[in-house]
């Protein structure tokens, strides 16, 4: 099954980023880079997408709200980490309001490092995710 | 006929319009990414979307009620494809032309957004109710001046010819050839009001408020996933061909065959259906993907004020300006 080749919608989430990598991700909109040539489009709604991208490292406040954003996205879904933040804490590692990184409230899928990435990183992530989600369809089938 | 050959054209014309208005929403994207400098998605891209929508997960939210979430996206995708049986499509009569005008037509357009409306209530979220509201308030702004200018038409070609809302009617006596240079000046300005109306009634920005993605998170489809989305997807992207070719057989009822002298009716019909696929692409260039350009989407209470007051007054005007050349000729 290839369905997920080239049609992949993305559903920006940020866990308390410093806005960094949400910059990142709009700069992958803009002409130079341009995703809507490989069909990926930001979407307004979880429940439209198939990856979730989600920033900065999870802040105590976050943590229920990241759950429930991850069940209302329908399956197949696919999270995608950007930045140093939710991967392991960033420059506010161990910090007092911080519920730890991504992958201890919701299954990740992809990493991307960086602070923030360059947009070509996160390209390459959500193409990974696809190349993933369309592993999966096969395994199911 | 027997009844087999009839569901057949029908299928017929509904899989072909479909496929016509996924590749148009295609070329559209393609277009819209070069005018803003981009490469943009190819021109499958609208059926790809597609096939992914119906492998994903149908979620019902549980505060929604789920009977009326559920049909919603069927009532909006049967009643656009319903519009189909009632427009004349690729140069041909319409296959219902005899039983409808454009009387029923301008209604049967409201029950897509009108199914819009209950999709938004029924999904229980309140961004998809906030979009509901101005669903609402847009399909109340656009009726007036769409309504001013299909009978202000029909009041100038029913001076000449019987049943002027029958679209056979429009055709044959197309507005351009009955009126001095006043009326056309007039025709011209009605056209305009009805590609602005199409331009709303398609849901397109700039007055896309409904769905507004940036602000409203998608607003009435923001609880849909799935088929259901992918129904609303289909449903929009079929009313938005049916409306083009709706300003088509009103002021465009124009077949190529007769002007190149081309009798045999299979070579007429296909050149016919080409030439309609060419009006109806001019329609969509100007009314959907250069306007979406060109400007950014409107507030709630601006866009209903475009279409109240200014569309409505404009079009009135060129209703004056049809009736005066009626006097001075």
């Amino acid at each position: 099954m290839k369905a997920f080749k080239r049609a992949l919608w993305v559903y920006h989430l940020n866990t308390g980023s410093c806005n960094g990598c949400d910059i990142e991700i709009l700069a992958v909109l803009t002409p130079r880079y341009d995703v809507e040539r490989f069909g990926i489009m930001l979407v307004g709604s979880p429940r439209h997408a198939d990856v979730l991208l989600v920033t900065g490292p999870v802040v105590k406040q976050m943590v229920p709200r990241v759950k429930r954003i991850y069940e209302q996205t329908p399956d197949p879904k696919l999270v995608v980490v950007v930045g140093s933040c939710g991967i392991e804490g960033g420059v506010f590692y161990e910090s007092y309001s911080l519920a730890g990184p991504v992958d201890q409230i919701i299954p990740v899928d992809v990493y991307v490092p960086g602070c923030p990435p360059r947009p070509e990183a996160i390209i390459e992530a959500v193409v990974k995710a696809w190349v993933k989600l369309e592993k999966a369809e096969q395994g199911v089938r | 006929m027997n009844v087999i050959v009839i569901i057949a054209t029908f299928i017929c014309v509904v899989g072909l319009s479909t496929i016509f208005s996924l590749l148009y929403r295609g070329v559209d994207r393609k277009l819209v990414a070069h005018m803003q400098g981009r490469v943009g998605p190819p021109v499958v891209q609208p059926f790809r979307d597609v096939r992914k929508l119906l492998m994903k997960e149908n979620i019902i939210p549980d505060g929604a009620i789920s009977w009326l979430f559920t049909a919603a996206p069927f009532i909006c995708l049967i009643t656009s494809a319903l519009l189909l049986f009632y427009i004349p499509l690729f140069g041909q009569e319409a296959l219902l032309g005899g039983y409808g005008d454009a009387i029923l037509v301008i209604y049967l357009l409201i029950l897509p957004s009108l199914a819009l409306v209950l999709a938004g209530f029924a999904s229980s979220s309140p961004y998809a109710t906030v979009g509901a509201q101005r669903e609402m308030v847009i399909m109340m702004s656009y009726e007036l001046p769409l309504a001013i200018t299909v009978v202000s038409l029909a009041w100038r070609i029913g001076r000449v010819a019987d049943n002027p809302f029958m679209f056979s009617t429009i055709a044959e006596s197309p507005i351009w050839s009955l009126v001095g240079p006043l009326g056309t000046i007039g025709s011209l300005i009605l056209l305009f009001a009805l590609l602005v109306v199409t331009t709303g009634e398609a849901g397109k920005v700039p007055f896309d408020i409904a769905e507004a993605e940036t602000e409203i998170a998608g607003g009435l489809l923001v609880e849909y996933s799935g088929r259901n989305l992918c129904l609303f997807y289909l449903a929009d992207i079929i009313k938005t061909f049916a409306l083009a070719s709706l300003v088509v057989a009103l002021f465009i009822p124009y077949n190529l065959s007769p002007l190149v002298g081309i009798g045999a009716p299979v070579l007429a019909g296909i050149v016919d259906g080409l030439f309609f696929l060419v009006k109806a692409f001019a329609v969509m260039l100007i009314s959907i993907s250069v306007i979406r350009t060109a400007v950014a989407r409107f507030k709630i209470s601006q866009a209903s004020w475009v279409y109240i007051i200014a569309m409505t007054l404009i079009s009135l005007f060129g209703l004056i300006l049809l009736s005066v050349d009626l006097m001075v000729s």
